[in-house]
Formats: C-alpha cells, sequence, structure tokens
C-alpha cells in the first residue's frame, strides 16, 4: 500500500487550493465590482453544475488540446479539479456566513468610523469564520472520498494499487478492497475528529439561538 | 482556441447523447434504492438496543467517509469473489447497489431529521387514540415527517445525478462511457468531453433551481403558519449542502 503517500499529497494540496478558492471566490462573489462578480458567479455555477469527474477528464484529456497547455503532470490535475470543485462548494458557504452575520455589527463598524476593508477584517469576518467552521470540516471528508477519482487519470494512489493487486490475483478481491476501504476510514478518522471540534468551537460562547 | 472543431462537435453530439436514457435512468433507479434503504437505517437505528445503534452508527460512518467508487468497485469486482453469498452482478445493477447504499446513509439520515422534527405531542396523541404502532407510523408520524423533508431530497437527487458518471468506470454505457470511448476512437476528448460537461450543466443547473424555489415554498408552510405544530428541520448530520 505504498499509495498513501499520493493520496494524502493529492488531500492537502486539495484542501489548501481549495480553502483558497472558496475564499477568494466567495469574497468576490460579494465584491461591488460587477464584472468580478458576475465571473465569480459564471465559476460557481460552472463547477457546481457539473460532476467531479467530468471537470476531472475535463482538466486531463481536453484541456491540453483547447489551449495547447499543458497542466504539467496529472498530479497537478487532480488537484486543481478538486480544488476548483470544493472551492466553488465552500465559497458558497464562505458568502452564506458572512452575509449571515447580524446587521447591527455592520452598522456599529460604520458607526465607528471603520473602513469598508476594516469592518471585513475586524468584525465581520471573526465572526462568519466560526460559522463556516462545521461545513469546512464536512468538506474536508468529501475531499478526502473525491481523492480516490485521481487514480482514473493515472496516478498512483491507494486505490490503483488496489486495482494492480486486484488483477494480479482476482480471488483476493475482496480483501483487497476492503483493505482500501479500511485505509480510507483510517484516513478519515482524524478528519472525522476534527470535524466535531470545529462543531464544537462553533457554538462555543454563542448565546442562545 | 484553434483545435476546437465544431464539426466534431455534432458528429460526437448525437453519440454521446445516446447515453442520456442510461445516465437518467441509472440516477433514478439508484434514487428509489436509497430512498427504499434509507427507510431501513432509520428503522434499525430506532431499536432500542445500544449495541445495535453503536454497531449501526459505526457503518454507516464507515460507508459515508470512505470513496464511492471504491464502494463501487467492491460491489462490482469483489461481491462476486466473497465465498458463500458471493454472486456476479452486471453494471447496472452493481451500479444501483453500490452507489444506493452510499447515499442511503444520507437520506437515512434526512428521514431521521425529520422523525425527530416530529412534536412529542403527535406521539402522545397517538398513544392517546389507541393507535397500533403501524397505524401511529403511517397516519400520524411519517405524513408529519417526511414532507418537510422533500427539498433536502431533492438536493440529493442533484447531488447523486452528479456521481452517477462513477458508474462508467465499471463499463455502465451512460455519456461519460459514451464520450471517452468516442474520445479514444477518433482522438478528439476535447468536444466529446465538453458535451458531457454542457448536459450535466443544462440537466442539473435548472433542476437545482427548481428544489431552491421547492424549498422556500416549503419554508413558508413547514415554519411560518403552524398547523401542525412541529419543529423545523433540523440540518442533518454531515449534510452535503448545495445550495
Amino acid at each position: 500500500m505504498q499509495g498513501i503517500g499520493i493520496t494524502i499529497k493529492v488531500l492537502i494540496g486539495s484542501i489548501i487550493l481549495g480553502y483558497l478558492m472558496a475564499f477568494i471566490a466567495g469574497f468576490s462573489r460579494l465584491s461591488r465590482n460587477p464584472i468580478l462578480k458576475y465571473l465569480t458567479v459564471f465559476y460557481v455555477e460552472i463547477f457546481r453544475g457539473t460532476s467531479l469527474i467530468v471537470q476531472l477528464f475535463w482538466l486531463y484529456y481536453a484541456m491540453p488540446i483547447l489551449f495547447g497547455i499543458d497542466i504539467g503532470s496529472d498530479y497537478w490535475a487532480g488537484v486543481l479539479a478538486i480544488a476548483l470543485n470544493y472551492g466553488a462548494y465552500m465559497s458558497e458557504i464562505v458568502r452564506g456566513s458572512i452575509l449571515s452575520v447580524a446587521k447591527g455589527q455592520k452598522e456599529a463598524a460604520t458607526a465607528l468610523n471603520m473602513s469598508r476593508f476594516q469592518q471585513m477584517r475586524l468584525v465581520i469576518f471573526p465572526q462568519a469564520v466560526r460559522m463556516m467552521l462545521p461545513e469546512f470540516g464536512n468538506y474536508l471528508i468529501q475531499m478526502l472520498k473525491a481523492t480516490s477519482l485521481v487514480s482514473l487519470i493515472g496516478m498512483t494512489d491507494i486505490l490503483y494499487y488496489g486495482d494492480i493487486l486486484r488483477s494480479n490475483n482476482l480471488s483476493q478481491a475482496p480483501t483487497v478492497y476492503l483493505l482500501v476501504l479500511v485505509f480510507y476510514f483510517i484516513m478519515a478518522l482524524p478528519l472525522i475528529g476534527m470535524t466535531k471540534r470545529m462543531e464544537k468551537a462553533s457554538k462555543k460562547g454563542v448565546a442562545s439561538q | 482556441m484553434n483545435n476546437w472543431k465544431w464539426d466534431v462537435f455534432f458528429e460526437a453530439f448525437p453519440i454521446v447523447a445516446a447515453g442520456l436514457g442510461i445516465t437518467l435512468g441509472l440516477t433514478i433507479a439508484t434514487y428509489l434504492f436509497a430512498l427504499l434503504f434509507g427507510f431501513v437505517w432509520t428503522f434499525i437505528n430506532r431499536i432500542p438496543l445500544k449495541p445495535v445503534k453503536w454497531l449501526l452508527t459505526w457503518i454507516m460512518e464507515f460507508i459515508r467517509s470512505t470513496p464511492p467508487l471504491v464502494q463501487l468497485f467492491f460491489i462490482f469486482y469483489a461481491w462476486p469473489m466473497v465465498p458463500v453469498v458471493g454472486f456476479a452482478l452486471d453494471p447496472f445493477t452493481s451500479a444501483i447497489i453500490g452507489l444506493g447504499i452510499h447515499f442511503s446513509t444520507y437520506i437515512g439520515e434526512v428521514y431521521r431529521s425529520g422523525i425527530e422534527a416530529v412534536d412529542n405531542g403527535q406521539w402522545e396523541a397517538a398513544r392517546a387514540l389507541n393507535f397500533s404502532t403501524r397505524q401511529k407510523w403511517t397516519k400520524i408520524i411519517l405524513p408529519q415527517a417526511i414532507p418537510p423533508t422533500i427539498p433536502m431530497l431533492g438536493n440529493y437527487l442533484i447531488i447523486m445525478f452528479k456521481e452517477i458518471p462513477l458508474a462508467s468506470t465499471i463499463g455502465v454505457a451512460g455519456i461519460l462511457n459514451l464520450a471517452n470511448s468516442y474520445g479514444a476512437a477518433n482522438f478528439r476528448y476535447l468536444e466529446a468531453l465538453t458535451i458531457v460537461a454542457l448536459l450535466f450543466l443544462v440537466l442539473s443547473y435548472p433542476s437545482a433551481i427548481l428544489i431552491n424555489k421547492l424549498e422556500r415554498r416549503m419554508n413558508r408552510r413547514f415554519i411560518k403558519g403552524e398547523p401542525t405544530g412541529s419543529k423545523p428541520v433540523e440540518k442533518e448530520k454531515g449534510a452535503v449542502s448545495q445550495q
């Protein structure tokens, strides 16, 4: 099971890029600049409207033909597809959380003569982040599950090695796939624990709802 | 952009779109399977035995946090090799069972949240009126528990629709599968895969809007004017949010 390294590498890459995308897209969607705003809407709707596996194949097979650029490696194709897909989903959470910060907070910040940037940085954002936490945790597990798709574009992750083991020894298939499933579950356990902790953190100190 | 060829696009379109029936059929079959199987989880969960509950929670957590792709491979490649109970399944049935079980764990959670949102008084009333267990469920609890969850169930239909192309990996001839074989045969992946993306967008985006509207209407009906005294459905655990 040498594939774990690749799976974790893809996962970490996707998490970092995915969260980055989520914040960039979430903020641009709230921007006052109409071009930026509608570009973001376009991006989010495209990536939420089609399936991840199609996007992955598109990035891997079609993108190099269309623009003549190679993304470089299957690693980047995989990470980009997962990050762009989940970034689109999570940007909606970012947007939703920022919008759901009570209006009085913004008014108070305006009353204190803060600039728009200061308002966001010092008042709105710290309150919005804790609302995002539980959902972000769920998406961590979703992204872990999504990494299994990269074996389809030829990356040597856990599932890839599992497939090779199976084709070498057909009667071992149940054991092999069960092992693969258990490996994924073991990797998911810390993420599940983290999600629970994030949920708790987001509830801490919040007055009764 | 000069690599894009419209004639290839138009040539490939009917070939790829021919798989639409299979993709949609598989979506609906899997969805129905998941809807039914979701009830199984919910009702096992109501057995008042600690070990059963504990075991079930772990099984559901396991199914939910491992990739559906691997589960699909397990059903398709490994199940026939399992001693005693194993038998071969064709790709279509394996996809229904594999993806259906995966999503039924989410759907079971939706049902649970719906049932828990039914007001306590309703349970007491059912008992006070001397209803049998069956009557209690079919006449009082379920008619109130299920309708508020319809938008959530609709969301899962769309999510599932987008996971269905996974079945192409075990050889179900849906749109993605056909596009891949067209791409391999003619070396034109670009147009074929773009068609697949377009078809998905065209089908899932309007339905997402529809579900959103439904959700708003349901919210008005179930949360504001309160005829039955039911609580708003809490968001289910581990949900994949769509809107």
